[in-house]
């Protein structure tokens, strides 16, 4: 594809995203629906973003989340990866997890808050908790499933070209395990801000999501809006991320596997 | 180098195999679809249980991990790590056995050298041709220096040239390495080129092992015999040295023209399918051209097998059914027969 059926491309894209703003703009402006007060246009939107990222309000609660994001998501990839390879790699060690885990990873992650909120109190390792079981169980799984489907003459050539067990693991298992990792790791990624702004508006102060309760109890729609944009836009920049890690570390033959 | 000895080995259709193979030698195993030949070579390499034992250099390696048997194996579905690049798959072996680096990469490039391969040492293995992987598959698998070389159809699935090209090389490249090879190959013709001595497997038995020559012209049952296809051997009368390359050999009332390279010649073997028949009379010179009758047709799975005698010979040609029905052939009809040249075979007395 050349540069400019590129561009024709991106613009065509884009072309929906406009029409959908000005609409939005019109119905908004024209108080199309009863009362601006629910239904403000997308320049108040913008307007109202402007406001609470001047006087730092948002500022403050969107690192609250993105702190807590980061750690729960990091800490819950890295065990449920560490899990995962131990898991897909030894049969014996897959059969005394796999049924625990199997019990675990339906229970939505939110339905750990009860429970949690007994165990740990609300603080700030209340919701990074909650991050870290929703990404740990898919994570595991993936990995898991991706290290067991690593086919087999991969490891007989490994094996016969004198690698050891530990080589064959990390040289030739894991790395071409990584597209299945790396469909976990993308999924939570986007999920890991949704069960974040559910579990504040529930049970924390801070953040995004309490932000959005407060704006609610102040029927601010404007704030809520903002609200929802940040959260929209956080979704899609941390999946955008992995999938940028996973084109430039396997984007080469992940294809071809 | 070490010779191999399988001792009543068992493994799915393998049963009871007993065979030993010499040090240095170039040993190939042919035999149909399911005959058990992969399973042999995977025996040896370790990367298949089995019982019985299997001696390497007269050591019994059944306890032994395939790391640690000293031997290369090039797979039929060749594995190349697809997340490696034709270097770094090269390689894999050389750091694996703790090879220094500067050794290791010594050795690559060397390695890329004698497979023409270098330029193609920072692409990944699903932008290579079929030949361009095998030849990556083959350095990879020679990169570690292993004593033993397992090579399972390592010209399947190339096109005819390519396939003849790779041939070519790998008879020099094993001949030059003087490793104790095991070839695994349904093909009869690339079996006879390369092998000092061939195994026929069927049904996960050994049929017979013998020479090459011995194999086309002592076949020791009837399935070796339908197998090699060789029904067409005639006793020589006479024959006269035409040039250093080419015989004159007479058979009652067949004067042949053949590739010599020296001796004398007693019988002449010549495969069915390289015998074609016309009913009219074929364009060119009358070099192997003869006039026949038909004496028998019969069908042969897809093939028709037409039986025609010359004088006192009798010779059996296989056609496919499509060639066959586009002649008119009968019984008792006088037809055309041609020879391929270069598909005919001689015992020397």
């Amino acid at each position: 594809m050349n540069k400019e059926s590129r561009h024709l491309q991106s613009a065509w894209g884009a072309l929906p995203v406009a029409v959908f703003i000005a609409a939005w703009e019109i119905v908004g402006r024209f108080d199309l629906f009863p009362g601006q007060f629910f239904f403000p246009p997308f320049s108040a939107v913008l307007k109202e973003f402007y406001y609470l990222t001047a006087d730092g309000v948002l500022g403050k609660n969107f690192t609250s989340s993105l702190v807590r994001v980061v750690i729960g998501l990091c800490s819950g990839s890295i065990a449920g990866i560490f899990v995962g390879v131990v898991m897909g790699w030894r049969r014996v060690i897959n059969g005394a997890l796999n049924p625990i885990i199997s019990l675990l990873y339906p229970i939505p992650a939110l339905g750990w808050l009860p429970l949690l909120m007994l165990w740990i109190g609300i603080n700030e390792m209340l919701p990074i908790t909650i991050i870290f079981i929703c990404s740990f169980f898919p994570v595991v799984y993936n990995t898991a499933t991706g290290i067991r489907n690593v086919d087999a003459r991969y490891v007989r050539a490994a094996e016969t070209l004198g690698a050891s067990n530990m080589r064959i693991l990390f040289k030739v298992i894991i790395p071409l395990a990584l597209p299945n990792i790396f469909t976990g790791l993308r999924l939570e990624a986007g999920m890991s801000w949704r069960v974040l702004i559910a579990a504040e508006m529930v049970a924390i102060p801070t953040g995004i999501g309490a932000l959005l309760m407060q704006a609610e109890s102040l029927v601010r729609v404007d704030i809520v809006m903002v609200c929802l944009i940040v959260l929209s836009i956080m979704c899609l920049l941390f999946e955008r991320i992995f999938a940028f890690m996973e084109k430039r570390m396997i984007g080469k033959w992940s294809n071809h596997a | 180098m070490p010779d191999i000895e399988l001792v009543n080995m068992d493994r799915h259709i393998c049963r009871n195999v007993n065979l030993k193979i010499m040090d240095r030698e170039i040993f190939v195993v042919v035999g149909t679809t399911g005959a058990g030949k992969t399973t042999l070579l995977n025996v040896i390499a370790g990367v298949a249980d089995y019982s019985g034992s299997v001696l390497i250099d007269g050591v019994n390696v059944d306890r032994v991990s395939p790391r640690k048997r000293g031997v290369g194996y090039l797979f039929q579905s060749l594995a190349l790590f697809p997340h490696m690049t034709v270097e770094s798959n090269i390689a894999f072996g050389l750091s694996a056995g703790g090879t220094e680096k500067s050794a290791a990469d010594s050795r690559v490039t060397s390695l890329m050298e004698m497979m023409h391969i270098k330029h193609l040492a920072h692409r990944y293995p699903h932008t290579l041709s079929g030949g361009e992987k095998k030849r990556v598959a083959l350095a990879r698998s020679l990169a570690p220096s292993p004593q033993i070389l397992l090579l399972d159809e390592p010209t399947a699935s190339l096109d005819h040239q390519t396939a003849k090209y790779l041939r070519t090389e790998l008879v020099s490249l094993l001949k030059e390495l003087e490793m104790t090879t095991v070839y695994v190959t349904h093909d009869l013709r690339e079996a006879e080129e390369i092998a000092d001595r061939i195994a026929l497997m069927s049904h996960g038995r050994i049929e017979q092992v013998s020479t090459p020559h011995d194999f086309f012209f002592n076949p020791r049952t009837e399935f070796v015999s339908e197998f090699v296809g060789m029904l067409n051997i005639i006793e020589c009368t006479r024959s006269r040295v035409l040039t250093s390359g080419l015989v004159e050999v007479v058979s009652d009332e067949m004067t042949m023209v053949l590739p010599y390279d020296g001796g004398a010649i007693r019988k002449i073997a010549i495969p069915p399918d390289d015998i074609y028949i016309s009913d009219v009379k074929p364009p060119g010179p009358a070099l192997n051209r003869f006039t026949g009758k038909v004496e028998e047709i019969s069908r042969y799975g897809s093939n028709v097998r037409v039986r025609v005698s010359i004088g006192k010979n009798k010779l059996l040609a296989e056609l496919p059914s499509g060639a066959f029905d586009e002649l008119s052939l009968q019984e008792g009809k006088d037809v055309h027969v041609v020879i391929k040249l270069r598909r005919l075979r001689y015992v020397e007395s």
